[in-house]
C-alpha cells in the first residue's frame, strides 16, 4: 500500500485524465475529418486546368461577383437594423423580449425553402410589401433585390446575436460614467460602448456576409436569375455534371474560408485585449 | 445643498421608500448599509440613473429629479473604477471635458491640475488594464473631478484594495476632500470606513433610511435594533425599563438589572457596545452597581483584540486588548465578573 494516498489518489486522476484526452480527441479528430476532408480535396485536388478556366470564365466570375456584391449589401442593411436591435435586447427589458429574441433565430432553422415562399408572400407583386416597392421601382422577383431580402432573411440573426452578445459584454456602468461625465445617450454609445463592441460586431458581419453567400433555398425561391454563385454550382452540376462544378463550389469555398480566417483574427485579437 | 424629499425608486424586486436626507455643502457624508439595502441604488439615483417614482432630489436649490445624468454636474467613482478600457489613463482623464466640447487648452490645464493633485503625472500614456488597485482609483477620481462636480458620489471606492492601498487611497480622499472643498456622498458596507471618513452618516436598509446624523451620535446612540446590531453594538436586548423611587432608571433584561442614565420608559431595548464593558477575573460578588458574574462561554481572538462572551445571563460581549487579555489568562467556563457603566447602556424604542 502506498504511505502517501494523495499521491495514488493523483496518479488514478492523471490516468482518468489521460484516457479522457485520449478518447475526446479521437472523437474530434472524427468530426473534424468529416467537415474538412471534403472541402480540402474540393479544393486542393480539383483539376487545376479548370480552376484556372472556371477564374477566367465570365459566367462564374458574374455569378460570384454578384453573389458578394448581394451579401454585402444584405450585410449593410443588417447592419444598419439589427445592430441596434441588438443593443436594445442587450441593454433594455420590455414585455416579449425573450419571446422576440428567440423568434430572431427563427430564421436560422426554418427550412430555407420555406424561408423563400414565406418571403415570397409578403415580397411578391400580388402582396401589399410587394406592391409598395413595385410602386418605387423596386421589385424582388429575379432581381438583385430578391437575392439581397433572401440573404438577409436567413443571415441577419448571426449579426444580431454577435452583436447582442458583444454589447453585453460591455460593463453597463462604464456608459453609466460616461453619462455622467457629461455624454449624452449618443456620445456614451459612440465613444464608450461601439468602441468595445465593434471587434465582435465586425467578426458578426462578416459571419453574416459569408452566411449570405453561401445561401441556396431561399434565393433560388425568389430569384433564380440573376444567377448567384450556389445556384450557378446547382447548374452546372445538373447540367454538365460534377467536373463543371468543382471549380465553382472550390472558388466558394476558398471565398469562405479566407472570411472566416479574418472573424477568427477578429475574435482572438478581442480575447486579447487588443 | 443636496436635498431628497420623499424619494421612491421601484426596480424590479426592490424598492427605495420614503427617503429624506440633507447634506450640507463640503459635508462628507457616508452611506452605509449591509449588501442589496438599496446604497449603490440611492447613488445611482442621485446620478440621475433610475427613473423616480414619488418624490424630488434637489441640488442648491434646482429640482435636478428629472434630468438627465449628463445634465446634474455630479461626478461617480465605482467601486472597480470602471475606466474606459479602450482608452489611456489621460484620455479617460480627458473625457468629460472633451464631450463637452471644451478647447483642449481648457482641458490640458484642468488635467494638470489634477495630475499634480493626485501625483499621477507616470501614469497618463499607460492602458487602465496595466494600472494597479490605487493607480485605478486615483485616475477614476481625477476624471471625475475634471468636470468640476458639485457633489462626488463614491461607490464602496475602498471596497476592492489591500489594506495598505485602501489607507493610501483613503488619506487621498481626505485629502480632496479638504483641498477642493468638495461634497462627497460615501457608500460603504463598513461601518468601521463609515465612522472613520464620515462627518454625517445614514444608515440604509431594505431600501429605508433608517438613522441619520453625525457619525459619533450612530456610534454612541443607535435608535433601532438594525442600527444597533448593523453598527456592531453586538450587545442588543429586548427587554423594560423600571423607574426607582429616587428616578433612578432600571433596564431589565432576564436575569440582569442594569442601571441606565438613559430616559426611556417601558418595554424598550437596550444597545452596549463591547468596547464599553469592563472584565474583571475577581470573584468580586455582584452587585447594584451594574456588576455581573458569570461564566466565559467563548473567546474569540481577533488579532490585537479578544472578543469574550460571558454567560450572566443574557450572555454578554466584551473587547479587550491583547494585552489586557494575556494578562488576565482567561479560558472557556472561568468565572469572571462584568461591570457595565451605566452611561453605555443606550436604551430606545424600536
Amino acid at each position: 500500500m502506498s504511505k502517501h494516498p494523495g499521491s495514488q489518489l493523483r496518479g488514478k486522476s492523471r490516468g482518468g485524465g489521460q484516457s479522457l484526452n485520449w478518447v475526446f480527441t479521437l472523437l474530434g479528430m472524427l468530426i473534424l475529418l468529416f467537415i474538412l476532408v471534403p472541402l480540402f480535396k474540393m479544393v486542393f485536388l480539383s483539376n487545376k486546368q479548370a480552376l484556372g478556366q472556371a477564374l477566367l470564365d465570365p459566367q462564374t466570375l458574374s455569378s460570384i461577383g454578384l453573389t458578394i456584391y448581394a451579401a454585402l449589401i444584405a450585410t449593410a442593411i443588417g447592419f444598419v437594423l439589427g445592430v441596434p436591435l441588438a443593443y436594445l435586447f442587450a441593454r433594455r427589458e420590455f414585455p416579449g423580449k425573450g419571446i422576440l429574441e428567440g423568434l430572431i433565430d427563427l430564421p436560422i432553422v426554418v427550412p430555407h425553402s420555406a424561408a423563400g415562399i414565406a418571403l415570397l408572400f409578403v415580397f411578391g407583386s400580388n402582396f401589399l410589401v410587394g406592391r409598395g416597392f413595385k410602386a418605387v421601382g423596386i421589385q424582388f422577383i429575379d432581381s438583385l433585390a430578391g437575392i439581397v431580402i433572401a440573404m438577409l432573411f436567413v443571415s441577419v440573426p448571426i449579426l444580431i446575436t454577435s452583436a447582442k452578445e458583444s454589447f453585453r459584454k460591455v460593463d453597463v456602468r462604464l456608459e453609466k460614467v460616461a453619462r455622467t461625465l457629461g455624454a449624452s445617450p449618443w456620445q456614451a454609445f459612440a465613444r464608450v460602448t461601439f468602441p468595445l463592441a465593434w471587434r465582435s460586431i465586425l467578426a458578426g458581419s462578416l459571419m453574416m456576409w459569408a452566411r449570405g453567400m453561401s445561401e441556396f433555398g431561399a434565393v433560388i425561391i425568389l430569384a433564380y436569375h440573376p444567377t448567384v454563385a450556389p445556384i450557378l454550382v446547382y447548374q452546372r452540376f445538373e447540367t454538365y455534371g460534377l467536373a463543371q462544378a468543382i471549380p465553382v463550389a472550390a472558388i466558394m469555398i476558398m471565398i469562405s474560408a479566407l472570411v472566416f480566417i479574418g472573424v477568427q483574427t477578429l475574435l482572438r485579437r478581442r480575447d486579447a485585449g487588443a | 445643498m443636496l436635498k431628497i424629499e420623499g424619494l421612491r425608486v421601484e426596480l424590479p424586486g426592490f424598492a427605495l421608500q420614503d427617503i429624506h436626507l440633507e447634506i450640507a455643502n463640503g459635508d462628507y457624508f457616508v452611506l452605509v448599509g449591509p449588501s442589496a439595502s438599496g446604497k449603490t441604488v440611492l447613488l445611482e439615483t442621485i446620478a440621475g440613473m433610475h427613473r423616480v417614482s414619488t418624490g424630488h432630489i434637489w441640488l442648491d436649490q434646482r429640482d435636478i429629479t428629472g434630468l438627465e445624468p449628463e445634465r446634474r454636474q455630479l461626478g461617480m467613482v465605482y467601486q472597480d473604477c470602471a475606466l474606459f478600457p479602450h482608452l489611456s489613463v489621460a484620455e479617460n482623464i480627458a473625457f468629460g471635458l472633451k464631450v463637452r466640447g471644451r478647447p483642449p487648452s481648457d482641458i490640458a490645464r484642468q488635467q494638470e491640475r489634477l495630475v499634480r493633485l493626485l501625483d499621477i503625472g507616470p501614469l497618463l500614456a499607460r492602458r487602465t488594464t496595466r494600472l494597479s488597485g490605487g493607480e485605478r482609483q486615483k485616475v477614476a477620481l481625477a476624471r471625475a473631478l475634471m468636470t468640476d462636480p458639485e457633489v462626488l458620489l463614491l461607490d464602496e471606492p475602498l471596497g476592492a484594495l489591500d489594506p495598505q492601498t485602501r489607507e493610501n487611497v483613503r488619506e487621498e480622499i481626505i485629502k480632496l476632500h479638504t483641498e477642493l472643498g468638495l461634497t462627497i456622498i460615501h457608500v460603504t458596507h463598513d461601518f468601521e470606513e463609515a465612522v472613520a471618513m464620515g462627518q454625517n452618516i445614514a444608515v440604509i436598509g431594505a431600501g429605508a433610511i433608517r438613522q441619520v446624523g453625525p457619525a459619533d451620535e450612530i456610534f454612541r446612540h443607535p435608535d433601532s435594533e438594525f442600527v444597533a446590531r448593523f453598527t456592531m453594538a453586538v450587545n442588543v436586548f429586548p427587554g423594560r425599563t423600571e423607574v426607582g423611587p429616587a428616578g433612578t432608571s432600571t433596564f431589565v433584561v432576564a436575569d440582569a438589572r442594569l442601571l441606565t442614565r438613559s430616559t426611556v420608559e417601558g418595554p424598550c431595548w437596550a444597545a452596549i457596545r463591547p468596547d464599553s464593558i469592563q472584565l474583571v477575573a475577581t470573584s468580586s460578588e455582584a452587585g447594584p452597581d451594574n456588576r455581573f458574574t458569570g461564566q466565559i462561554s467563548r473567546i474569540i481572538n481577533k488579532g490585537s483584540v479578544v472578543e469574550v462572551t460571558v454567560d450572566l445571563p443574557p450572555a454578554m460581549t466584551c473587547l479587550l486588548t491583547r494585552h489586557g487579555f494575556d494578562q488576565l489568562d482567561l479560558a472557556v467556563g472561568r468565572p469572571v465578573c462584568l461591570v457595565v457603566p451605566p452611561a453605555a447602556v443606550h436604551l430606545f424604542q424600536d
